[in-house]
């Protein structure tokens, strides 16, 4: 089973403060949602409102077309996955996994059964009569995810389960709950602060930020087209030349900026008199002058190897920072703290928007 | 024993270190060795002491075994603590729980100055307030009788109601510290977890919370069992003459029967019953000394 989530109109308040506001949105059904924001943001919040364990101040919340509102969470469809996993620590692995089941009145012997078949799926078969203590951080996040689907939700919650683990099992991790996903088809709500967890894993993401949803989209195109500066700057790195708008003709503006004149795209019509930036990622830059229309000059400050690419810190001619990244292609960059150097980009990897506040 | 002299230089340590000798072995294991050696001896006159009548014997831990009138109230004294016990543990599993999770903070603390202000009173002026609040003219008994759910007062007083209702209220918290320590140190998103699973309170408090709590559980009723076993105040005050507790039979030994040796060996197996009391809870409980005492 799995249900659509229909959050309409949401706005939940914590005396003055506003932790969630308006927000509006559907999750469909099989769907693997992320949240993705910084801390303080009220994804957490959003997520506690969806499992039950509060109430909206205003909207509905609805699952599977149904409204929520007064249906606590031992009543909802959904099992959530905790940040610390909230493994129960004086019960075996076995029943562990299988308390919503002898909650749900299901007799000794096929509660065990049942144990057994999910400790198969994930990889711990023979491991029931454990103690939580006894498993590794890896295992225990594999077992909190038994837990919940043993209870066979439409929903499935996740609050940042991956935080607690080290990187290799983190990047493990992705890939496992991906493909649970897409085995068992349930609608996946995934809450994270780290940018890199929601583009692997999900279908959609929606980028919050104080309280608002600031877009919501596939990974690719949050990633392409950000709609806002914040998301912009939160999903993945990027650089941000503010300019003036000089010349616009069919989906494309010149910029003038401290770099000279710079042609972007324009996705979006700006509100009228908003101050403008162009933003590129650093990836999209090319060492060179290419002979196309953008081309910046920059000073390099410090030139940090991370492996497969090479990270070049620079400022811009206005002294703003400015990062270049290229690919690590065996060859030595040829350059030194406090060099000028040329780079270039197309116009299609250029974005112009509206400046606000940045991430 | 190193480190002690070692932070404190030793003339400091010295001093702590007979100061607490002092205290284990003159005012703790000494008197008690007294009692043991009296109880073992018969109880003769002066100038018979040293004397041949003066022999180790076992008479006196005979005698509960030939009375069976003190016997009986041994038994309905262990009976009657355990039930103060149970009952206590049933009265403040909820307050102590109301406070570590629901309440917490500033909240929990000022609640529980509430709970703590009556204790700065004497133990036997409490006492006699409930046996005022109890008796038979008393306050309750009016309010029962004008509500209407009393035909005519009842004496209170006269079973062992009273002493059961003045033992709980008395030991109130000893049990709900432990228990609020043990409560409070539950991890909320283990309650969250169980009831996003689907379970009802009932179950989250059987599979969840209990469990958590057994160590603080374990400490309240053996602190509880302990002081209704030896407690004098309260069955002296609002008990009647048929529910006598078995310390004022020690009592009457002591400073009414003049029998010091009779009272030690009375004495001394109310101690071994409390000793076997509190194996048997961590027994049950499957905890062990080092988490009482935590």
């Amino acid at each position: 089973m799995t249900a659509d989530v229909e959050i309409d109109h949401v706005t939940m308040r914590f005396g003055d403060f506003v932790a969630v506001r308006d927000a509006t949105l559907t999750i469909k059904a099989g769907e693997f949602f992320s949240f993705l924001g910084p801390s303080g943001c009220g994804k957490t919040t959003l997520l506690r409102l969806v499992s039950g364990f509060m109430e909206p101040t205003e909207g509905r919340i609805l699952i599977g077309a149904k409204d929520m509102r007064g249906i606590g969470p031992n009543k909802r469809p959904t099992a959530m996955i905790f940040q610390n996993l909230a493994l129960f620590p004086l019960m075996s692995v076995a029943d562990n996994i299988a308390f919503g089941l002898e909650v749900r009145g299901m007799g000794k012997a096929e509660r065990r059964k049942r144990a057994d078949e999910l400790l198969d799926l994930i990889a711990l078969s023979g491991q029931g009569d454990k103690k939580v203590s006894e498993l590794s951080g890896g295992q225990r996040q594999r077992v909190a995810i038994a837990r919940a689907l043993a209870v066979q939700p439409d929903v499935l919650l996740l609050d940042e389960p991956l935080s607690a683990l080290d990187l290799k099992l983190r990047q493990h991790m992705r890939a496992e709950l991906r493909a649970i996903q897409k085995r068992t088809g349930v609608t996946f709500i995934y809450i994270t602060h780290d940018q890199g967890e929601a583009l692997a894993m999900s279908d959609r993401v929606a980028v919050m930020r104080a309280g608002e949803i600031e877009q919501v989209a596939d990974p690719v195109t949050l990633y392409d087209r950000p709609e806002t500066d914040f998301v912009a700057g939160f999903v993945g790195e990027i650089n941000r030349i503010p300019g003036r708008l000089t010349a616009r003709e069919d989906g494309t503006v010149v910029l003038e900026t401290a770099c000279g004149p710079l042609r972007a795209r324009l996705t979006r019509e700006p509100p009228a008199g908003a101050p403008l930036a162009l933003f590129v990622r650093p990836e999209r830059l090319v060492l060179g002058d290419g002979g196309g229309p953008n081309a910046v000059t920059a000073t390099l400050a410090s030139s940090s190897f991370e492996g497969a690419n090479i990270h070049l810190v620079s400022t811009l001619a206005d002294g703003s920072p400015f990062l270049v990244q290229v690919a690590n292609a065996g060859v030595p960059v040829a350059l030194h703290p406090g060099q000028n150097f040329t780079v270039s980009f197309k116009v299609e990897d250029a974005l112009a928007l509206p400046q606000g506040a940045a991430a | 024993m190193s480190a002690l002299f070692r932070r404190h230089g030793w003339p400091l340590g010295l001093v702590m270190l007979l100061i607490v000798a002092f205290w284990i072995v003159v005012q703790v294991v000494l008197p008690q060795l007294l009692m043991i050696d009296f109880s073992f001896r018969p109880n003769l006159l002066p100038d018979e002491m040293g004397g041949p009548k003066d022999v180790l014997t076992l008479t006196n831990y005979e005698t509960l075994w030939a009375n069976s009138v003190h016997f009986g109230i041994f038994v309905k004294t262990i009976v009657a603590s355990a039930a103060v016990t149970l009952l206590t543990l049933v009265v403040c599993y909820p307050i102590a729980f109301h406070l570590a999770y629901e309440l917490k903070g500033p909240k929990a603390a000022r609640l529980m100055l509430v709970l703590v202000i009556p204790f700065w009173i004497n133990e036997i002026l409490r006492t006699f307030a409930w046996y005022i609040v109890l008796a038979y003219a008393g306050p309750l008994n009016a309010v029962l009788v004008a509500v209407g759910i009393l035909d005519e007062p009842m004496r209170f007083l006269d079973g062992n109601g009273g002493v059961m209702v003045g033992m709980v209220y008395a030991y109130l918290l000893f049990m709900v510290f432990p228990l609020y320590n043990a409560i409070e140190s539950l991890d909320v998103a283990q309650v969250e977890a169980a009831r996003d699973l689907g379970a009802t309170w009932a179950r989250i408090h059987r599979r969840v919370v209990i469990p958590h709590a057994k160590p603080g559980i374990a400490t309240g009723c053996i602190m509880v069992f302990m002081l209704a076993a030896g407690s004098y105040a309260v069955p002296a005050l609002l008990g009647s003459p048929n529910s006598r507790w078995f310390t004022e039979i020690i009592y009457n030994w002591f400073f009414e029967g003049g029998n010091w040796n009779q009272g030690a060996a009375y004495a001394f197996i109310l101690l071994l019953l409390c000793v076997g009391f509190i194996f048997a809870m961590m027994k049950t409980f499957r905890v062990s000394l080092g988490e009482l005492t935590r």
